[in-house]
C-alpha cells in the first residue's frame, strides 16, 4: 500500500486493494490515481482495463439511441438546459408524433432506445411513459428509460410494459452541492433520489444504469461515492444487470457549470479505474463526447454507446426544422451507419439487438 | 490412428457426436471470423444466445455464419430464473431454431454463477416439452441427481467462473459428477487454456465447450484447433487408461513384498 505523498508509478502499488474491503478502493487511493500525471502510470492502467474489458466483455460494443419525448420539467436544476427556470420552447410528443420518431430511429437498424423526458410528474405521468413503452415495443428489443423517479409500484407497471432498463443518475453525491444545484421540485430530494436504484430493483427490473454528472461536485469523493453505492446494489440486487455512466458536465448556450472540470487524461483514468475496480458492469459512453475521444476509449472498458443521437424532443423528424434548446451540445454527431463503420474498422462487433423480449411478468 | 475406432461416441439426445469439442460464439470481433473458428474447430455444436439473434432478420444475422450440419445449441443467456428461461427456449423453438437448448439461468451479474434450483425446475419442464436439454450447472452431485430426473440429456459443470480463464477450480466436484452420473458430463465455463481442455478429457469429462478464451484470442481459428487437439489428447489419454498420479515415489509392492522374498 502506498502511503504518504510518494507520487507511485506502477498501478500494482495503487491498485493494491488487500488491505481494503475486497476490490473496493479509499478515497486516497483514487485522489492518487487521479492526480498521477505520469505517463507510463496512465498507460498501465490503461493495459489493465483494456485486458478485463476484453475478457468479459470481448470485442463486442452494444449500440442505443436516446430519444426525448418530453421537455417538460418541474425541477429547477441549475445546470440543465431542461430547468424549469429556463424560458424554452416546451413540448412533448403525441402517440403519433412518438411513433413517427421511433420509425426514424428504428429505419437506422437500432434496436435498443433510451427513452427521455425532464422530470415532470404532471406532464409525463406513468400513464404517458407507459403508452411511449407500449409504442416503442412495436420498433426495439431493449427498452430502458431516464426519466422522473418512481415508486416501486410504478416501476413494476413499466416492468410489466416491457421496460428492460432505468437510468438513473444521482448527478453528485455530495449532500451541500447536490442542495446548491437543485433548487427546487421533486429532485431537490436527496434521499428519495439516493434510494432510486433499490426501488428499481425492487420491481424486478433487468438493467440499471447509475451515474454520476462528472464535474458538478467533487470528483474523487462523487467516484468513491457511486462505486460504493453500485457495490451495494451487486450485493443486494445480484440479479441486476448494472452499468456505470460517468457524463461530463457540459457548457448549455456557452455558460459552463462545471465546479471541478475533469480533463480527458482524468477522464480516461475514471474510465479505466472503474473496470478495474467493476471487471463485469457495464460502461456506457453518450454523444457528449466527441468522437475522437470515444474511438479511443473503446477497446479501455466501454460497452454501451448512443448512436445518431438527438437530444431535442422529436428532433429524429417532427421537430427537426424548429429551432429548440437541446438538453446539452452533442459532440459527436455521426450516424448510426458512421458509428457501425468505425466499430467494425477498429474491429468491434456492434451489437444491435443485445435482449431479446420475454414477455416480463412478476417474479414469483 | 482412428480415435474412433478407440472409443465408444457420445450420444447426446438422439444424435451421436465424434467431435467432444462444443464451441461458444459470444465475444467474437466479427462474424467471419466466427466461420472461420468453428470450421477450425471441428465442432459440431456450437451454442448462440437466443437474446442477440435477430429473429426479425433486419440485420447481419450470427445464424448465416454457422453451416447447416452444426446442431445449434440455443441458450437462455439473460434468464434470471426458470420462467424467463423457458420462454426464451420456447422462443427460439417457435422462431424454428430446434429443440436444443442449454439452459442458463443466472441470477448474480458479478460471479454469473448458475442457480441450480431454478436450473432443474426449467430441465424438468423444457424436457416434457421434447427439449434436448442441456443444463449449465455448479457440480454440486445432489444438482446432476436431480437434473437426471428431470430429464437432462447431459449435465454441464462450470470449471471455473464464466469467461474467468481459469481453468478447473471445480476439478474434485466434476470428478465426481463424473463418477456417479451416467449422462455425459460436458465440462463448461472457465477454461482458459487448450492444456486445461485437455486436462478435462483426461479425468474423464465426456466432452468441453469454450467461448472467451478462443474469442477473444489474437488468433481464434488457430486457438481453436489447438483447443480442438487438446479434447482428442486427452480424450485418448483417458482412454489410454493413464497411472494415476503419486504424492511420492513408491516401491511396486511395499506392502506385499516379502511374500515374495
Amino acid at each position: 500500500m502506498v502511503s504518504g505523498n510518494q507520487n507511485p508509478n506502477t498501478t500494482n502499488q495503487i491498485l493494491d486493494t488487500s488491505n481494503q474491503i475486497p476490490n473496493m478502493f479509499s478515497l486516497n487511493q483514487i485522489k492518487q490515481t487521479l492526480e498521477n500525471n505520469d505517463r507510463a502510470f496512465l498507460e498501465d492502467l490503461a493495459r489493465q482495463a483494456a485486458s478485463l474489458t476484453k475478457q468479459y466483455f470481448g470485442r463486442t460494443i452494444s449500440l442505443y439511441t436516446p430519444l426525448y419525448l418530453s421537455n417538460y420539467c418541474s425541477s429547477h436544476c441549475t445546470y440543465c438546459g431542461f430547468n424549469s427556470h429556463n424560458r424554452i420552447h416546451r413540448m412533448k410528443l403525441t402517440p403519433d408524433e412518438m411513433h413517427h420518431e421511433m420509425q426514424c430511429v428504428a429505419k437506422t437498424g437500432i434496436k435498443n432506445i433510451l427513452l427521455l423526458t425532464g422530470e415532470s410528474y404532471k406532464a409525463t405521468p406513468l400513464s404517458y411513459l407507459t403508452e411511449a413503452v407500449e409504442i416503442a415495443k412495436k420498433y426495439f428489443t431493449g427498452i430502458s428509460l431516464e426519466v422522473h423517479p418512481m415508486e416501486v409500484r410504478e416501476y413494476q407497471q413499466l416492468y410489466l410494459a416491457g421496460v428492460d432498463g432505468i437510468t438513473i443518475y444521482q448527478e453528485t453525491y455530495d449532500r451541500n452541492k447536490y442542495k446548491e444545484v437543485h433548487l427546487s421540485g421533486e429532485k431537490s430530494d436527496y434521499n428519495f433520489r439516493v434510494k432510486t436504484p433499490e426501488r428499481i430493483a425492487e420491481a424486478g427490473i433487468r438493467q440499471i444504469s447509475m451515474g454520476i454528472l462528472l464535474g458538478l461536485g467533487p470528483v474523487a469523493e462523487d467516484l468513491l461515492a457511486l462505486f460504493q453505492h453500485v457495490r451495494w446494489m451487486e450485493k443486494n440486487y445480484p440479479g441486476v444487470e448494472h452499468s456505470i455512466s460517468f457524463p461530463r458536465l457540459r457548457k448549455i448556450k456557452g455558460k459552463d457549470f462545471a465546479a471541478c472540470p475533469v480533463d480527458d487524461k482524468t477522464f480516461i483514468k475514471i474510465l479505466c479505474l472503474t473496470r478495474i475496480l467493476f471487471p463485469r458492469v457495464g460502461i456506457n459512453l453518450s454523444t457528449r463526447e466527441n468522437a475522437y475521444l470515444r474511438d479511443h476509449a473503446l477497446g479501455l472498458g466501454v460497452t454501451r454507446i448512443s448512436a445518431g443521437s438527438n437530444t431535442s424532443v422529436g428532433g429524429y423528424d417532427t421537430q427537426k426544422l424548429v429551432p429548440q434548446d437541446p438538453q446539452f451540445d452533442i459532440e459527436d454527431s455521426r450516424s448510426v451507419k458512421e458509428i457501425i463503420h468505425v466499430l467494425k474498422q477498429k474491429n468491434f462487433d456492434p451489437v444491435l439487438t443485445d435482449w431479446r423480449p420475454i414477455e416480463n411478468s412478476v417474479v414469483l | 490412428m482412428n480415435i474412433n475406432k478407440q472409443d465408444t461416441p457420445l450420444k447426446i439426445g438422439d444424435r451421436v457426436l465424434t467431435s467432444r469439442f462444443f464451441l461458444g460464439t459470444g465475444k467474437f470481433k466479427n462474424k467471419e471470423e466466427l466461420r472461420e473458428t468453428i470450421q477450425a474447430s471441428g465442432t459440431e455444436i456450437v451454442t448462440v444466445a437466443l437474446r442477440r439473434i435477430d429473429l426479425e432478420r433486419h440485420e447481419e444475422n450470427i445464424l448465416e455464419y454457422i453451416p447447416e450440419d452444426i446442431i445449434l445449441l440455443t441458450n437462455t443467456s439473460g434468464a434470471r430464473n426458470a420462467q424467463e428461461a423457458i420462454r426464451i427456449a420456447r422462443l427460439a423453438r417457435e422462431a424454428g431454431h430446434g429443440n436444443w437448448v442449454k439452459i442458463e439461468v443466472i441470477n448474480d451479474s458479478k460471479y454469473l454463477l448458475p442457480d441450480n434450483t431454478e436450473t432443474i425446475k426449467a430441465t424438468e419442464i423444457l424436457s416434457k416439452e421434447g427439449f434436448i436439454v442441456m443444463p449449465y450447472m455448479h457440480p454440486d452431485l445432489y444438482a446432476a441427481r436431480a437434473l437426471v430426473d428431470a430429464g437432462a440429456s447431459c449435465v454441464m459443470p462450470l470449471g471455473s467462473l464464466i469467461g474467468s480463464n481459469q481453468g478447473l477450480k471445480a476439478k474434485e466436484f466434476i470428478k465426481i459428477l463424473i463418477k456417479e452420473i451416467d449422462l455425459p458430463v460436458v465440462v463448461d465455463a472457465g477454461i482458459g487454456a487448450p492444456s486445461q481442455a485437455a486436462e478435462a478429457m483426461e479425468m474423464g469429462a465426456d466432452a468441453v465447450l469454450v467461448n472467451t478464451a478462443i474469442a477473444t484470442a489474437d488468433q481464434p481459428a488457430l486457438v481453436a484447433h489447438a483447443f480442438s487437439l487438446a479434447v482428442k489428447a486427452g480424450r485418448l489419454a483417458y482412454l489410454s487408461n493413464l497411472p494415476t498420479e503419486k504424492e511420492s515415489a513408491e516401491a511396486s509392492s511395499p506392502l506385499t513384498g516379502f511374500l515374495y522374498k
